[in-house]
């Protein structure tokens, strides 16, 4: 039921739009120094999204996705995150040397964020229409009446029934779809270039992940907007992202267009994050699990990162890191857009 | 509410085909955890439901309530915040306009009439100075109330605005608060009243006020420091952030209205508290001074002759009992509507 509005998407407008990307993260390092001691929890990721483009990120908890979403919106809390390294180069400009109150600007007019609990995001003491009316208030300086007219307006946008009869309710007053349409909502408000949803659909149950994801991808269609889509759930990725970026401890392992990383992966963690996924056809079957825990960021593992829990892991694993090589097919043309931080990178993709 | 039609109808399931999109938000209400307002309407749906025959009366919505409204609400079903209530409004008429329930002036006194019973016109009696209990138990509610609100008022709002601070930036400036606060919290009332009230001779309310404000804000800091800092770590606050929003307006519109419950509460309890407060410090000769009518003044010097006439002591001493009662009594009411958990 969620693929019938997806079809319509961006993909052709991607194409006639200027080369230069929307956003481009160079290099980025980010650290947390915990008492404990330093925890890289971004070591060095590269992406770039276009406007009308959706790059979704995918990875396990700590992988170090969430903390570069907040590295790029400038929202990391600071202590104990740090910045060490790297650009975050937004529409030409490296947001990292700008300004406190510049960065500040850029958020919600330029660049807004989507978050995972819809119910904990929004302040339980003011109501919906007053919060969505608040980002025309303070951003553009519109009156309390047209704020409100354009709260309503918004609100039907992302399909809130009856939205002015309820534009006056409080967020606990509205079901968890709901309420994250309400996020989408507010996010969208001064038509942002770049939308971050930190795993939007996380907290909804099967039926309401499928309305929200259509409803962000229109959206994104509708207004050209850049997405980044930040998820652990293979599944929500496929209908809508363009590309894909696997993260592991604080690196990219994997990038891939959406199709080609589900039909042939190139890395063996995405390939056994492919594999975990329950299938129908093999019901009855034991459900493959990837061994092993996630690295403690405190202190990764010498080599590849992965090299504990990887069933292709060689003596060279144990001692080099992997960079990024260039995925190229049989005949050694390089695909476009496909990378790989794997040392076996062809043996994984042949299988 | 669309889904309310929709039920209302006799048959619930002959809409579903033509309003599909209604129908999915029927069912996720269902499914999903169910927001109070989608509850009610679903009770309500089903009620109607089991009954198709009956009219589908023109049900009202139910107008949204913020958290003020609702603890409005669980207040005025309070019976302890309506007594309490009543008795602080008949108090502060009485402090306001207290020529009102006496003609007899509390200072013009008759040594002859001294330590003299009630008799008719003059129900308290007269104190050893010969003057009308009565006139000062009602003239006295003024000092009292005047100190005990214009010190909460101080102190609340020096406190939230030092602990609001301390909590929001961290760092230095929390340390340098919190340790000032510490300070002041570690000065005994009683021993600081007795040592920097004598020391001044001015004896005006507004020096015991101060007073109580200086040693007084410290508590209300440290709550409205908790307050802050947990208001700042919720997501509502990095999710205004990320849309945007600079200090200032996290302070002001996001943290504080989150943060200034337990403040009230507290604000509230110790109102009483002050007053008993004040009345301490008069009754040790070390806050208000005569010509000031205080029911401290009135019981310190009533104490002496006790045992000759009992009743310069009780009426005021009963005054006094009963104002530091009610405004417990409103700051446990006020409590129990903003804070359900502490009860």
């Amino acid at each position: 039921m969620s693929s019938s509005s997806t079809s319509a998407q961006p993909r052709e407008a991607t194409a006639d739009t200027v080369e230069s990307p929307l956003l481009e993260v160079r290099d980025l390092h980010v650290e947390f120094r915990t008492r404990d001691g330093v925890a890289k929890a971004v070591n060095g990721v590269n992406y770039s999204v276009r406007a009308g483009e959706t790059l979704a990120i995918l990875g396990e908890s700590g992988s170090g996705k969430s903390v570069t979403a907040q590295a790029v919106m400038g929202i990391l809390d600071s202590p104990p995150g740090f910045v060490t390294g790297g650009q975050i180069v937004f529409k030409g400009r490296d947001l990292l040397t700008l300004g406190k109150e510049d960065r500040r600007k850029v958020r919600g007019s330029q660049m807004a964020m989507i978050f995972q609990d819809a119910l904990s995001s929004l302040n339980p003491v003011h109501s919906v229409g007053s919060q969505l009316g608040e980002m025309y208030r303070v951003h553009k300086g519109s009156s309390r009446q047209d704020a409100k007219a354009k709260a309503i307006e918004l609100m039907d946008r992302v399909r809130i029934p009856a939205a002015k009869a309820r534009v006056g309710d409080y967020p606990h007053q509205f079901s968890g779809g709901m309420r994250q349409r309400i996020m989408i909502a507010m996010a969208l408000a001064l038509e942002p270039d770049l939308i971050i949803a930190d795993e939007p659909t996380t907290a909804l149950d099967v039926t309401v992940q499928a309305q929200v994801m259509d409803l962000l991808a229109e959206l994104q269609g509708e207004y050209h907007m850049g997405l980044i889509l930040i998820t652990h759930d293979l599944g929500v990725v496929a209908d809508v992202a363009d590309k894909i970026a696997v993260m592991y401890a604080g690196r990219i392992v994997e990038t891939a267009p959406v199709h080609e990383l589900y039909a042939k992966p190139a890395h063996p963690y995405t390939r056994g994050l492919l594999d975990s996924i329950p299938r129908l056809d093999q019901k009855g079957q034991e459900l493959y699990a990837i061994k092993g825990l996630p690295p403690n960021l405190l202190r990764i593992p010498p080599g590849c990162a992965f090299n504990p829990r990887c069933p292709r892991a060689q003596e060279i694993c144990r001692t080099t890191v992997p960079p990024l090589f260039e995925v190229t097919d049989e005949a050694g043309t390089p695909r476009p857009g496909r990378a790989s931080a794997c040392h076996f990178w062809k043996e994984t993709l042949d299988d | 509410m669309p889904d309310q039609e929709k039920y209302n109808r006799s048959d619930p399931m002959a809409g579903a085909g033509d309003e599909d999109e209604e129908m999915q938000s029927a069912v996720e209400s269902r499914t999903l955890d169910l927001g109070t307002m989608e509850g009610e309407t679903l009770i309500k749906a089903e009620r109607l439901g089991d009954h198709p025959e009956t009219p589908a009366a023109g049900e009202e919505r139910v107008a949204p309530r913020s958290l003020w409204q609702d603890a409005w609400r669980d207040l005025r079903r309070n019976p302890i915040f309506i007594i309490s209530g009543l008795l602080i409004v008949f108090l502060v008429i009485v402090a306001i306009w207290p020529g009102l329930f006496t003609s007899t002036n509390p200072l013009n006194c008759d040594l002859t009439k001294s330590q003299q019973g009630p008799t008719s016109g003059h129900p308290f009696g007269y104190d050893t100075q010969g003057c009308d209990v009565y006139a000062r138990t009602i003239y006295g509610a003024r000092a009292s109330i005047t100190v005990g609100v214009c010190a909460t008022a101080g102190s609340a709002l020096v406190g939230t605005l030092l602990g609001g601070l301390a909590g929001f930036f961290g760092g230095w400036s929390d340390s340098v608060i919190s340790r000032v606060a510490d300070i002041f919290f570690g000065i005994p009332i009683l021993l600081g009243g007795l040592v920097f009230l004598s020391v001044i001779t001015i004896r005006s309310i507004w020096i015991v006020v101060a007073f109580i404000v200086v040693l007084g804000w410290p508590q209300l800091a440290r709550i409205g420091r908790g307050a802050v800092i947990t208001a700042k770590q919720q997501d509502y606050v990095t999710a205004a952030r990320a849309l945007g929003a600079g200090s200032g307006r996290l302070m002001l519109r996001h943290i504080l209205p989150n943060a200034v419950a337990p403040i009230i509460v507290v604000a509230t309890i110790a109102l009483g508290t002050y007053i008993a407060l004040e009345a301490t410090l008069s009754y040790l000769g070390v806050g208000l001074k005569p010509p000031t009518v205080s029911w401290g003044i009135d019981i310190s010097a009533a104490s002496d002759s006790f045992s000759i006439a009992p009743h310069m002591l009780l009426f005021p001493a009963a005054a006094l009992s009963i104002t530091v009662l009610a405004f417990i009594m409103l700051g446990d009411a006020v409590r129990d509507a903003l804070d359900p958990k502490l009860r």
